[in-house]
């Protein structure tokens, strides 16, 4: 099997694994990085999302040979100022979503540090949560310095 | 003292008598208001886990040498398996096993709808599981399948026997009523779609069985693989500790959970079974269709003197016909009703329990009608409501109803629709409606907890229920913190492992709260009870002027306090332990929810686009545990409330029955972008005749009104009737030509 060598949250990674294996299979399965949720698999909810080199990227549908750059996942962004404003504004019901609505509410604010509600709900869009935390995480972005 | 009864037990609206043993609740309920824990706002214990991506759900359980499953799915609405021929499919790489129809529980020769699992291969990898169910030789024997739902019913294929309600003289009264309206009201199939598709790991070890499975019932799950497989009941471990979402759809172990269990127990090794995404859409549950022919008669003076209703539930193959008829029966005083429900038996994708079910589908058709008889009336659709309010269910009081004071707080946002109004353009029509609210969510027995409390002072609270993601967890831990007297971080509850605690019941039917809380306060006070006594017998003082407050025995006269960590400093690693009982629900009485959304809507009369402006929802649920809490679970069911109106619609192929919306393009939710500002309240008066605590569920009240409070602000903005859901684009542009060709005819179209 093709080796590849990739960084993740700053660390440099060597794996084997098939082609055609996506990069969030790569991470849950082969590095045990499991807080890049897989909810649809086929790049439509956003629960995947991890960045790449700071741009939001959708891991299940980004094939793991191809990534170049530096990769961010959940883990890397646990002392991410946002991750206390989601649990104070209580922008997390079941979870399932939520690392991937944090890696790209860390992307929208590290391009914006005080974006406004217009550009949250358009930067936030392809992040679903059935559980409808909307309004939450609005607020926890809006007030993701404390 | 235990005792035995033969009682009435609710879930989700459906009745069964049980034989129950129930404990007394002897606790006193706290007083109103907020308290030192509960009633105030707190974070989720389980909150920065969740977010940090640590939390471990079923989806994360990876065992070693774990195998993955790919189901064979029926491709028609109705097929027998005629033949099955798993050699070449055994043959393939990392293939370690199959099933076909009869080999475990859930997979059938028969196939009753489009995407019935009939066969299921085990493999190293899901992929090469795909690649053997590709390989499986299969012929199919297609049988005649119905998916219409009224030729079901005309040719008697019923879930159930049809059921009849009536009260008084419906037919009297419809004729002596000054105004009469009459409408069919359809509402479609909607998913539940949450985030963790319906997945099981299972892996015996020696003669037990432990499952892993994204479960809102651990117990139902653990008793029916106990009967699967004949094992004893604690032979068997599930264990949930994180689950994503569930809605409804999880109450129960399903062919994915057998289906693993048997292949682990075939091949040896652990075995995941998870749906894609694409099968969670297809045939893992949904709120059913329905159909509803309304009539509804007034007296000129406001009084509602007939109600009736055929409803037709188009269950599918399998699941229950869910009470649509309820709101109708149960929400006004009116004294002559007449209902009748089928549940068509037809070969599409089964029904489950959805997030209030029945009761949100027959509060649109209910809560729509009453509002056009309020127009024909000219009469304010608020006082209409506050005319017809009743004090009783159809003669049984009610442990507690709050709903006019539901109806006085709403009143400011009522208020506003004159200056709603007002932001009118040509093109964009903005209107204000409501809609009232009625369900259950008052639980029951039996539900226990543990607690314990350490030398440390800390303590943990021990049941095995779920936190489905309401937020259960918390809530737990508030009530153990305020009966104890202890600050909440010195509180953790395990849950989620039925081998580690006592039963507690299903995480539906909003009953977590009303039924496990009270087991919980029971089971912190008595392990207060014992504090005390250990801190009389060591202070030589009596136990009635000690109490625990903070952290601390305290003393009456104030001469005393101690903190817990020194008093129980003493017993070293012991502990002391304490258990609860959930009581009975108060005999000979109705124990209900109720409340009002409120909502202004805008709608573009030239394309049809419907955008819902700003909801206020104010609901009657006993005392509010965590106001926080409980404010997140009215915004999420009043977004996905949303969804079902405006967006969301399962769509099948009439010809052949197979779903076409199978992916969260097609079948679209609500994003953030969506979301209409929220104002949200509650009354907060426990429910004094209903345990110690006096909470109901929130869980799913907020769901119920709102798509009708959609579709009357609607009206309110055009004078168009909408009769259907989802209100799409064509739905509402057939509305507003309805409502022209009434206008040119010379009726008013709006009040």
């Amino acid at each position: 099997m093709p080796e590849l060598e990739l960084s993740v949250n700053g660390e440099t990674r060597l794996v084997d694994l098939p082609v055609g294996t996506s990069l969030a299979a790569l991470l849950r399965e082969s590095l045990g990085l499991t807080g890049t949720k897989i909810a649809c698999n086929e790049g439509h909810c956003g629960a995947c999302t991890v960045q790449i080199d700071g741009v939001p990227t959708l891991s299940c549908i980004t094939l793991a040979h191809r990534v170049r750059g530096e990769v961010t996942t959940i883990e890397g962004l646990r002392d991410h100022p946002l991750i206390d404003a989601f649990v104070r504004a209580d922008a997390v019901q079941c979870g399932f979503c939520t690392p991937g609505q944090v890696v790209s509410a860390a992307a929208l604010v590290a391009a914006n540090p005080d974006p406004g509600v217009d550009e949250i709900r358009h930067r936030m869009a392809g992040n679903i949560c059935r559980c409808g935390t909307y309004p939450r995480i609005e607020e926890a972005i809006l007030h993701w310095r404390g | 003292m235990a005792r035995l009864i033969r009682t009435e037990k609710e879930v989700e609206g459906r009745f069964e008598d049980v034989w129950l043993v129930v404990e007394e609740d002897p606790l006193t309920q706290w007083p109103e208001g907020p308290l030192a824990v509960v009633g105030r706002d707190a974070r989720r214990q389980d909150g920065p886990q969740r977010v940090r991506g640590e939390a471990r759900y079923t989806a994360d359980v990876q065992l070693p040498g774990m195998l993955h499953t790919a189901l064979l799915r029926s491709p028609y609405a109705h097929a027998r398996v005629a033949r099955i021929d798993f050699t070449k499919a055994l043959g393939l790489p990392g293939v370690r096993g199959a099933l076909g129809p009869g080999d475990a529980k859930g997979l059938e020769a028969e196939a009753g709808f489009a995407g019935a699992a009939v066969a299921a291969v085990a493999a190293a990898t899901f992929a090469q599981a795909r690649s053997a169910i590709e390989a499986v030789e299969i012929e199919w024997e297609e049988l005649e399948a119905v998916l219409d739902p009224n030729d079901a019913v005309a040719r008697g294929l019923l879930t159930a026997p049809s059921a009849a309600y009536e009260r008084g003289d419906f037919e009297r009264a419809l004729a002596d009523a000054d105004v009469v309206v009459e409408g069919t009201y359809r509402t479609s199939v909607v998913l539940h779609n949450a985030m963790e598709t319906h997945q099981a790991v299972c892996e015996w070890i020696g003669d037990a069985l432990h499952v892993f499975v994204s479960t809102q019932y651990i117990w139902g799950v653990r008793a029916q693989l106990a009967e699967a497989f004949g094992i004893p009941g604690d032979k068997v471990r599930v264990v949930c500790e994180y689950m994503g979402g569930g809605f409804g759809a999880k109450n129960g172990a399903d062919d994915y959970t057998l289906v693993a269990a048997e292949l682990a127990r075939q091949t040896g090794r652990p075995v995941r079974c998870a749906l894609t995404r694409r099968e969670e859409n297809t045939a893992a549950g949904n709120r059913n269709g329905t159909v509803q022919r309304l009539t509804a008669g007034a007296r000129s003076d406001g009084t509602i003197v007939a109600f009736g209703g055929e409803f037709v539930n188009a269950v599918g193959w399998s699941g229950w016909s869910a009470m649509t008829d309820g709101p109708m029966q149960m929400l006004y005083a009116c004294d002559n009703v007449r209902t009748v429900r089928h549940g068509a038996k037809i070969n599409t994708p089964p029904m489950k329990a959805f997030r209030a079910p029945g009761f949100v589908e027959g509060t649109f058709g209910l809560e729509c009608i009453v509002d056009e008889l309020a127009a024909k009336l000219e009469l304010d659709p608020l006082e209409l409501r506050r005319l017809n309010y009743t004090h009783s269910n159809d003669g049984t009081p009610y442990s507690s109803k709050n709903l006019m004071q539901c109806y006085d707080l709403a009143q400011k946002h009522w208020d506003r629709r004159h200056q709603v109004r007002a932001r009118s353009t040509d093109i964009w029509k903005y209107g204000v409606g409501m809609a009232s609210q009625i369900w259950y969510g008052g639980g029951g027995p039996p539900s226990y907890a543990w607690t314990r409390v350490g030398s440390d002072g800390c303590v943990t609270v021990v049941t095995a229920m779920q936190d489905i993601g309401t937020g259960t967890r918390t809530t737990m831990a508030q009530i153990a913190a305020e009966e104890l007297g202890v600050p909440l971080d010195r509180v953790e509850v395990v849950l989620g492992d039925s081998a580690r605690g006592p039963y507690a019941t299903l995480s539906a039917g909003s009953s977590t709260t009303p039924s496990v809380g009270p087991a919980v306060r029971a089971a912190a006070a008595d392990a207060k009870r014992q504090i005390l006594e250990i801190a009389a017998q060591r202070h030589d003082l009596e136990q009635r002027v000690l109490d625990i407050r903070d952290g601390s025995v305290v003393s009456e006269d104030g001469n005393l306090s101690q903190p817990l960590e020194s008093l129980l400093g003493l017993l070293e690693s012991a502990q002391i332990l304490g258990q609860g009982a959930r009581g009975p629900n108060p005999t000979g009485m109705s124990v209900l929810t109720f409340g009002i959304h409120v909502v202004e809507a805008a709608v573009d009369v030239e394309t049809g686009e419907v955008r819902v402006e700003r909801v206020a929802a104010v609901h009657d649920v006993g005392r509010i545990v965590n106001p926080l809490g409980a404010r997140s679970q009215v915004e999420g069911g009043i977004i996905q409330g949303i969804g079902h109106t405006l967006s969301e619609q399962r769509l099948l192929d009439p010809a052949s029955g197979r779903v076409l919306t199978t992916t969260l393009d097609a079948y679209r939710m609500p994003t953030i972008a969506d979301v209409p500002e929220i104002v949200c309240e509650f009354v907060d008066i426990p429910d004094e005749h209903l345990t110690n605590l006096g909470s109901k569920g929130i869980g799913e009240p907020p769901i119920v009104p709102i798509a009708a409070a959609i579709a009357n602000a609607i009206r309110d903005a055009t004078g168009a009737d909408v009769h259907e859901l989802p209100i799409t684009r064509e739905e509402m542009l057939r509305a507003l030509r309805a409502a022209r060709r009434k206008e040119t005819r010379g009726a008013p179209a709006a009040v």
